[in-house]
């Protein structure tokens, strides 16, 4: 992997992921959530994993994301006001991150750079992915449908609340 | 430091060929409309009157970006500058570069070294395309929300919709052609559509799947947002939808990436249903006629007929999309997302069950 | 790595010609004084009140989303399914089946639940 390339994507990853939380507006968050999930697709890409970068554009940012920006218009949500009060949940956020800047550190202590495994001629094809997936995964993969099932029926429960008569 | 000056060119040409493709269909809509309704069509361009006669595409080509970057840059009031300057961004960016993945020839010997005639030469390279198809969506929403406008943003909550669900036909069409070329490399697909059936017939995949060309080419024709799916920006009942609030070069780049989108359109429908840049019969060493032999061809006119024919093909399939958005009505809201979700999805989910069977049926299958 | 050089002048020159459409007005447009009637939205002719990020849209849209996202993640598994389905056979076949029965389940109960009528 080219440094030359890897570090503007990552510098893009890290900058976007911190517009999605300092942005007032949250259609402003949610376009710079998008632009966070395309760098680490290329992010994904330059490990060999293009079918994976393909599916995290086509899924995440493709189709989750437009789904976030239905709901911040749906539900009408304005700029955020300034936070006040709630020092407790400051606290409790500034004590996770701290937690996670620490795994963080541990790991990069432990591996230096060049520690990275060998990477078979065909990894990341779209072939070795699949038969992994049905095979080594099936039981995973059919859950997955159950899974997808029940956000059906979720969705159409709680969407068919709001048309009940008299409302419209 | 040649790898860098092809991938330079490479990249620039096709860029080069959607955008000019998609100005040049411009004046090709302007005049086949004329055509269709019996009228001349624009025919006032001209260059201070100094060229007398009518210099058709050229002038109005030329007229057209003038008027367009020479006029004021309108923001309206209250709107999101920055999400309004970036919806046109988004919107023609992706149309833009999508094409990257369609192989437009064979490859070529350059200098002792191989040459792929495509810009991204990935083997996911139908992938690429529809995640490109799916970051189209934003330039739409964007573009409503940020105007601060009623019905620019009843438009872009429309057209998203409408986008997505053609997607997901789209989409499911298109596993059915993965399972016919079992790749999703589009090089090695338009490869596979080089022999001949039967001894005569080039084996595209049209032949093989219909279901899936016509489920393609309509959410195609959907996903551009054009009659007869023109419903975020229908004119009669939203100003002009999405792009109500733009001006000038924005404007124009709402109007390109919907253009840019039929070229994407034509291009995949060719690679993947019409045999690419196949041209019938035309092998790398000559042209195979059934019946009357072997007519051989050097290298270099093999490339040029290559990239004629994909040419061709895909300036046909532009010409057909423009002849269906002058000849069908609007469809009605409820009749488009019919179309969607109860028309082309189960059609194309049984397209998908049916190809499977008939591949295993037919002991293709381990 | 050299594979994305193309790819990475697509993006480059894709990126300068889609910001020079955007911004070229800037330079060769004329510029007007800014006056609260023309700088208002163009709602057919009637003045607007207030923004529209008030407007409250029918859920049905955000269903539509949802249902979206649901099927496109399972198109998305049929995809590396479809590439090495002739590997796999009848047993690909009989899993497909199984995952995409209880998918069309799904789709069943949202038509008949209405979901998908547009009024």
């Amino acid at each position: 992997m080219s440094p030359l390339i890897f570090y503007p994507v990552a510098a893009a990853a890290v900058l976007s992921a911190l517009a999605v939380v300092t942005a007032r507006s949250p259609v402003r968050s949610a376009m710079a959530l998008v632009a966070t999930l395309v760098s680490l697709a290329a992010c994904f890409a330059m490990l060999q994993a293009h079918l994976v970068a393909a599916l995290q554009i086509i899924v995440y940012a493709g189709a989750v994301m437009v789904l976030f920006l239905f709901v911040i218009m749906l539900l009408n949500l304005q700029d955020d006001p300034p936070e006040t009060g709630r020092a407790g949940l400051r606290f409790g956020a500034g004590g996770v991150a701290v937690v996670l800047a620490g795994g963080f550190a541990k790991v990069l202590w432990e591996h230096s750079a060049g520690d990275g495994a060998v990477l078979a001629e065909s990894f990341g094809t779209t072939k070795v992915v699949a038969r992994s997936l049905f095979s080594d995964y099936l039981v995973p993969f059919e859950l997955t449908s159950v899974l997808l099932l029940v956000a059906v029926v979720g969705a159409v429960v709680l969407a068919r609340r709001d048309d009940a008569p008299g409302q419209d | 430091m040649s790898l860098w000056a092809i991938g330079a060119v490479k990249s620039l040409l096709v860029l080069v060929f959607v955008l000019q493709l998609s100005a040049f269909l411009l004046w090709i809509e302007r005049k086949g409309s004329a055509l269709i309704q019996n009228r001349i069509g624009a025919n006032r361009a001209n260059i201070f009157g100094v060229v007398p006669f009518n210099l058709g595409f050229l002038n109005t080509l030329v007229a057209d970006p003038i008027k367009m970057f020479t006029k004021e840059d309108f923001i309206p009031a209250g709107c999101d500058r920055f999400l309004h300057a970036l919806a046109p961004f988004m919107a023609l960016f992706p149309a833009l570069i999508t094409f990257a993945a369609i192989p437009f020839g064979d490859s070529i010997v350059l200098g002792g070294e191989t040459v792929e005639l495509r810009v991204v030469d990935l083997d996911v390279g139908l992938l690429y395309i529809l995640a490109m198809v799916s970051m189209g969506v934003y330039g739409a929403v964007i573009a409503g929300w940020a105007s601060n406008n009623r019905w620019a943003l009843l438009g872009s909550i429309r057209g998203s919709a409408q986008m997505i669900s053609y997607e997901l036909a789209m989409g499911l069409a298109l596993v059915s052609v993965v399972l016919s070329y079992g790749t999703l490399d589009m090089q090695d697909m338009v490869h596979a559509q080089g022999r001949t059936v039967l001894g005569f017939l080039p084996a595209w995949g049209v032949f093989f799947q219909p279901v899936a060309f016509i489920i393609i080419f309509v959410a195609g024709m959907a996903e551009s947002k054009r009659v007869p799916f023109d419903i975020p920006e229908a004119e009669s009942e939203l100003i002009a939808g999405y792009f109500t609030e733009y001006s000038g070069g924005k404007q124009a780049s709402f109007m390109l990436a919907d253009f840019a989108e039929v070229v994407v359109v034509a291009g995949l429908v060719t690679t993947l249903f019409f045999g690419g840049w196949q041209f019938p019969w035309l092998a790398a060493d000559g042209f195979h006629l059934p019946l009357m032999g072997t007519i051989e061809v050097s290298a270099l006119v093999v490339t040029l007929l290559q990239l004629m024919a994909f040419s061709l093909k895909v300036l046909f399939f532009c010409w057909l999309q423009i002849l269906v958005r002058w000849t069908v009505p609007r469809f009605r809201y409820d009749q488009l997302m019919d179309l969607g979700w109860k028309g082309m999805l189960p059609i194309a989910l049984a397209n998908v069950v049916f190809t499977a069977a008939l591949i295993l049926a037919r002991g293709e299958g381990s | 790595m050299s594979d994305y050089i193309p790819v990475f002048f697509t993006l480059v020159f894709a990126a300068v010609i889609v910001a020079v459409m955007v911004s070229l007005n800037r330079i060769l447009g004329p510029r007007t004084e800014a006056n609260a009637i023309k700088d208002a939205v163009f709602e057919c002719g009637n003045e607007p009140t207030g923004t529209a990020w008030g407007v409250r849209f029918a859920i049905k849209f955000y269903l539509v989303a949802l249902l979206f996202i649901v099927f496109d993640v399972e198109v998305v598994f049929m995809y590396p399914w479809a590439v090495i389905f002739r590997e796999l056979g009848w047993f690909g076949f009989v899993e497909m089946m199984v995952f995409m029965g209880i998918l069309v389940v799904g789709y069943m109960y949202a038509w008949r639940k209405g979901a998908l009528e547009w009024r």
